[in-house]
C-alpha cells in the first residue's frame, strides 16, 4: 500500500508535481541522438544528467548505452561552458571516433547562455571537427516542455543540420519516427517493404538498442540512420510525421529548408491509425496494399469480433506521452472499452486538439489533462473517484495498479521491470494485435483470478 | 600484452600492479575530463542516495522535474514502516520560474506537502539550476521551519559544485543539523550507531540483528530504515561504526569532534570483514567480556552454517577472474576478499570516487598484473575485461549490459541488488548470484569475449 499517501479529494495544487508522468528534454534528445548510425550523444552540462539518462535508457532497454558529458564544474557555470565542449568535442573524436556528435544542453547550460550553435561553429571553424565528421546540435533545457519534445528538438536539429537538397528529387519517402521503441521503427522498415515504397526513416533505434549478443561490446551498434541517408532527405519527394509532438517539427523544419511536403499522421498504433498510415503511405507512393498487409489487417478485425464480449464497456485510465496516447484512445474505442482517464506530463495544446478530435463525438465525458499538474498522483486520484477496469502506462503504474488492485498493462517509457518492448511492435497490425492481446491477457487472468468456483470458466 | 589505449589526460587515473617498478600515485579526487562517457554522476545524486531511505522524510526535489524523475524509487532501500520516501515531490520548474526565482514555488509546495503528509522533517534538495538563479532555500526553509514547527532542511546540492562526494558530504551536513536535536534519555553505555548502510534488500536489518544478538543497542541507522527521531538522538551512541567510507566518514568525523564519538570503519561484505566489523565493535567495550564472547558466537554460529555451503560454489568458480567496478573504494577491498575465499582473483579493480589512500590500499592488496582504475569509461572497461580474461563483472546498473554483451557473468553490487549482500548470509547469496552468473548456461550458446564460437 506504498499510495496510501494518495487522497481521494482533488485539491488544486500551487506548482508542485508530485509522481510525474514525463521527464526532461535531454533523455529524449539522447534517445532521438541514438538513431544515427556512428552517432554519441553528448550531454552539455553536470555529470549528474548524462549519468542519469544513460541508467534510465539502460534500464529500460537493457542494453549499453553510450553518451558523453562536459562535465560542468563550477568554473564552467560562472565562466560559461565554452571551454568545456570544445575541449569535449576534441577528446570525442580522438577517442571514442564517433562520425558524429549529436550535442544536447541542459538546464545548466542554456541558463548560464551557452548558445550551442555559436560553440558547434566555433568547433568546425577551429578545426576541431576531423573533415567527414559532424556535430549537430539541440536545445533542450530541462525547464520547458518534456523528454518528449527534446527528442522532438533533437529529431528537428538532425532533419535541418543534415538535409541537404541537391534540385534532383529522389524518389522516397520520409518517415519521421515519433517517440517510439526500436521494435516499432523495426515494424514501420518491414511495412514500407511490404508495400514496396522506398523510404528513408528516422531516427531509427533498431539494431541500436536491441542489439544482439556477439561477444563484443559494440561502441557504436550497426543500426540507426546513416549520414547520407540523411543527407538525402532533402531530396526526398514527400514527408510522413509520425506523431505531431514528436515527429511533426521536424518535418516542418525540413520542408522549410528543402521545400519537401509533408503530412502529419498519428503513430500507427491500433487498427484505423494504421489504415491511415498505410493507404498514406501508399498513396504517396503510388502503390497499392498487398494482400499480406491486407490479411494481417483482417486477422485483428477477426480477434476484436472474437473477443468483443470480454471488451465491452470495460473502463481504462491511461498515462504517457501525448503521440502515443492519442491513436491508444482511438485504438481504445474501437475496441468497444471506455477510456476514463487520461494523463500526460508533456505540456501543449496539440494533445487537447488530438484528444478532443477524438473524443468529443464518441466519449465527450472522459477526463483528461496534460502538462502542469498532470501527473500520476492527479491519475490515481481519479482512479480513486472513479475506478477503472484496465490501467494502461509505463512501469511506475505498477504502484497504482497494486494499490487499486487494477489489472495492468505495461506501455510507454520507461518500462523498468519487463521485456518486450524493445522486440515486439506495439505500431502496425500485428502491434494492435499484440496489445489486444495483451488487454485480453490481463482482463481474462483477473476474470479468473475473481470468479466463483462455479463460475470458473474453461472456454472463453 | 598490447598497449591499451587510454584516454589522454586519463593516464594518472589507470595503472597496472608491478612490483619492482617505480609506480606514480593514482590521481582521484578530481572532476571527470570534458568529452568523457564517465560512468560518475554529480552532487545531487549523492545527496539523494544518501538521504533517500529516511523514510518518514519529505524529500523535495526543488529544481526542473528531471532530478526528481530519475530518482524516483530507484534504490531498493527498505522500510520497515513509512514509505513516504518512496513518492516523487518536485517543484517542476519552468522557464518563467527560472526568470523570476522559485522561491514562492517552494515555499507554496512545502506547505502543501506538509500540511497532506505531516513528514517528521523535509529535506530540500537544491539543483544545478537553483544554484544558478540564487534563490534563498535558507530563507524558505527557515520560514516554513518556523510556520510548521517540524525541521526543513535544505541540501546544498547543485549538480555542478563538485563530485558525488560532495553531495554525500552536503547529505551529511543536513543530517548533522538534526543530530543533537533529541533527548539521549534511556540510552545504554553499550551502543552504537550504523554509519552508510542503506538497508537495500534488508541489508540493514541483518546487520542490526547481529549486534543486538551481541547485547548492543543500535541507536540509529544513517540512513537505512532511517527515521528522523532516532537520528536526532544519535548522538547519545558510544559508538559510530561507518560502512561506505566515501558516504559517512565526514559525518563520522564531525560527530567526533562535536561529540566525543569515536568510530571505527568497517565493511559487511564477506566472511573475513563482517566478523572483523562484529570483533571491532566488542572491542570497544573491553569491560563487558559478554559481548566479545557473544560477538564470537555469532560468527561461529554463521560461519559453521555458512562455509560447507559456499565450497560448491568455491569447487566450480575456482580459478575464475573477476573485476570489480564500484562507487567506492572501501567496497572493493572486501569484494577482493570475498572473491577469493570462493576461489576467485580479480584483476581488474576500480571505483567512481575513491581517494588516494584507498587506491595505496587497494595496490597493496592487488595481485601482480591487476589493473587499477579511477572513475573509468565503457571503453577502457571493455578492453581490460577482454585483455585481462575476466569471467566476471561486479559494477552497477551502466556496467550490467556491457558485461553481458561481452559474454561474461555480472553481480550488481549497487543500488539495483535484489537480494541481501551483507552479513554472513548476505555472504551466501553473493557467491551464489556469482556462480550462477559466471557458471550460466547461457554462456555456452555466445560467442565468448569476441571470439567466434
Amino acid at each position: 500500500m506504498l499510495l496510501r499517501h494518495t487522497s481521494k479529494e482533488v485539491k488544486e495544487r500551487e506548482g508542485l508535481t508530485i509522481n510525474p508522468a514525463k521527464t526532461c528534454q535531454p533523455i529524449g534528445a539522447m534517445y532521438a541522438a541514438l538513431g544515427i548510425h556512428g552517432c554519441l550523444p553528448h550531454s552539455h552540462g553536470s555529470q549528474g544528467c548524462c549519468s542519469y539518462h544513460r541508467s534510465t535508457l539502460t534500464r529500460h532497454y537493457k542494453e549499453p548505452v553510450m553518451a558523453a558529458t562536459s562535465s560542468f564544474t563550477e568554473g564552467a557555470s560562472v565562466f560559461g561552458g565554452q571551454a568545456n565542449l570544445l575541449a569535449a568535442i576534441e577528446t570525442i573524436f580522438a577517442v571514442y571516433e564517433p562520425d558524429i556528435i549529436a550535442v544536447h544542453s541542459t538546464c545548466l547550460s542554456e541558463t548560464i547562455g551557452d548558445d550551442l550553435q555559436q560553440i558547434t561553429r566555433k568547433a568546425k571553424d577551429d578545426g576541431k571537427v576531423p573533415e567527414g565528421k559532424h556535430v549537430i546540435f539541440a536545445s533542450t533545457p530541462s525547464f520547458i516542455g518534456s523528454h518528449v519534445t527534446g527528442y522532438a528538438n533533437m529529431v528537428t536539429g538532425i532533419a535541418d543540420q543534415f538535409a541537404v537538397s541537391t534540385g534532383a528529387k529522389k524518389n522516397q519517402i520520409n518517415i519521421i519516427a515519433g517517440w517510439m521503441e526500436p521494435s516499432d521503427m523495426r515494424e514501420i522498415k518491414r511495412l514500407a517493404k511490404e508495400l514496396g515504397v522506398k523510404i528513408v526513416l528516422f531516427p531509427d533505434t533498431s539494431d541500436v538498442l536491441d542489439a544482439p549478443q556477439t561477444g563484443k561490446h559494440e561502441f557504436y551498434p550497426k543500426g540507426g540512420t546513416t549520414v547520407p541517408e540523411l543527407q538525402s532527405i532533402g531530396d526526398s519527394i514527400h514527408t510522413l510525421a509520425l506523431g505531431s509532438i514528436s515527429a511533426e517539427p521536424a518535418a516542418i523544419a525540413l520542408e522549410k529548408k528543402c521545400k519537401v511536403p509533408f503530412e502529419t499522421l498519428d503513430m500507427p498504433i491500433g487498427l484505423t491509425a494504421t489504415d491511415r498510415f498505410i493507404m498514406t503511405l501508399s498513396q504517396i507512393g503510388g502503390v497499392s496494399v498487398p494482400d499480406e498487409i491486407t490479411a494481417d489487417r483482417g486477422r485483428l478485425v477477426d480477434v476484436i469480433a472474437d473477443m468483443e464480449q470480454y471488451l465491452y464497456g470495460k473502463k481504462v485510465a491511461l498515462f504517457g506521452d501525448p503521440d502515443q496516447l492519442i491513436p491508444l484512445t482511438e485504438f481504445l474505442l474501437d475496441l468497444n472499452m471506455k477510456p476514463v482517464h487520461i494523463v500526460s506530463g508533456t505540456p501543449g495544446q496539440r494533445f487537447e486538439k488530438g484528444m478532443r478530435e477524438i473524443l468529443d463525438a464518441r466519449s465527450p465525458e472522459t477526463n483528461f489533462k496534460n502538462g502542469i499538474g498532470a501527473d500520476m498522483f492527479l491519475l490515481h486520484q481519479w482512479m480513486k473517484n472513479e475506478p477503472v477496469d484496465l490501467l494502461i502506462g509505463n512501469t511506475y503504474g505498477k504502484y497504482m495498479a497494486r494499490d487499486e488492485d487494477v489489472p495492468f498493462i505495461r506501455f510507454g517509457f520507461p518500462i523498468l521491470d519487463r521485456i518486450g518492448h524493445s522486440y515486439f511492435p506495439n505500431v502496425g497490425y500485428s502491434g494492435g494485435l499484440r496489445l489486444l492481446e495483451k488487454i485480453l491477457n490481463v482482463l481474462l487472468d483477473r476474470q479468473d483470478r475473481d470468479a466463483l468456483e462455479e463460475k470458473f470458466e474453461l472456454v472463453m | 600484452m598490447e598497449q591499451i589505449t587510454i584516454l589522454e589526460g586519463r593516464q594518472k587515473q589507470v595503472f597496472e600492479k608491478k612490483t619492482g617498478v617505480e609506480q606514480l600515485d593514482i590521481s582521484c579526487d578530481t572532476s571527470s575530463l570534458s568529452g568523457s562517457v564517465s560512468q560518475r554522476a554529480c552532487v545531487f545524486c549523492g545527496s539523494r542516495v544518501v538521504l533517500y531511505p529516511v523514510a518518514d522524510a519529505l524529500h523535495l526535489v526543488h529544481g526542473p522535474i528531471g532530478c526528481a524523475a530519475y530518482t524516483w524509487d530507484i534504490r531498493g532501500a527498505v522500510s520497515s514502516g513509512p514509505e513516504l520516501h518512496r513518492l516523487s515531490f518536485s517543484t517542476d520548474l519552468q522557464e518563467m520560474d527560472v526568470i523570476y526565482g522559485g522561491e514562492k514555488k517552494l515555499y507554496h509546495s512545502l506547505i502543501e506537502l506538509i500540511e497532506k503528509y505531516k513528514p517528521k522533517a523535509a529535506f530540500i534538495y537544491s539543483t544545478c539550476i537553483v544554484g544558478l538563479i540564487g534563490d534563498d532555500i535558507e530563507a524558505v526553509c527557515k520560514k516554513v521551519a518556523k510556520e510548521t514547527g517540524i525541521p526543513v532542511l535544505p541540501v546544498h546540492s547543485e549538480g555542478f559544485k563538485g563530485t558525488k562526494k560532495d553531495g554525500y558530504k552536503a547529505a551529511c551536513h543536513a543530517l548533522m543539523k538534526l543530530i543533537g536535536t533529541g533527548s539521549t534519555e534511556g540510552i545504554s553505555k553499550y551502543s552504537i550507531n550504523i554509519l552508510g548502510e542503506f538497508n537495500l534488500a534488508g541489508e540493514a536489518w541483518i546487520i542490526r540483528k547481529y549486534y543486538e544478538k551481541m547485547g548492543i543497542e543500535v541507536v540509529s541507522t544513517l540512513t537505512g530504515d532511517g527515521r528522523i527521531d532516532a537520528v536526532r538522538r544519535a548522538h547519545g551512541a558510544s559508538l559510530n561504526v561507518v560502512q561506505c567510507s566515501g558516504s559517512m566518514t565526514w559525518l563520522a568525523k564531525e560527530m567526533e569532534q562535536k561529540y566525543g564519538i569515536p568510530f571505527i570503519r568497517v565493511s559487511y561484505f564477506g566472511i573475513e570483514d563482517m566478523s572483523k566489523s562484529l570483533y571491532d565493535v566488542a572491542k570497544h567495550f573491553p569491560d563487558r567480556t559478554d559481548i566479545m564472547e557473544a560477538a564470537k558466537q555469532v560468527v561461529s554460529e554463521e560461519v559453521k552454517e555458512l562455509y560447507p555451503s559456499l565450497q560448491k560454489f568455491k569447487k566450480a568458480l575456482s580459478g575464475k577472474k573477476a573485476a570489480i567496478y564500484v562507487g567506492g573504494a572501501f567496497k572493493t577491498f572486501s569484494l577482493i576478499k570475498a572473491l577469493r575465499s570462493i576461489g576467485m582473483s580479480v584483476v581488474l579493480a576500480g571505483s567512481q570516487t575513491g581517494n588516494k589512500d584507498d587506491y595505496a590500499r587497494l595496490k597493496e592488496m592487488c595481485d601482480e598484473g591487476t589493473v587499477i582504475v579511477d572513475d573509468s569509461n565503457p571503453v577502457e572497461l571493455s578492453k581490460f575485461i577482454l585483455e585481462k580474461e575476466a569471467d566476471l563483472l561486479i559494477g552497477g546498473v551502466k556496467e550490467r549490459p556491457i558485461a553481458f554483451k561481452l559474454g561474461i557473468g555480472f553481480c550488481d553490487h549497487n543500488h539495483e541488488r535484489k537480494i541481501p549482500l551483507a552479513g554472513f548470509i548476505g555472504m551466501y547469496n553473493f557467491a551464489l548470484e556469482v556462480y550462477q552468473s559466471v557458471m550460466s548456461p547461457v554462456w555456452q550458446f555466445a560467442p565468448r569475449k569476441g571470439v567466434k564460437v
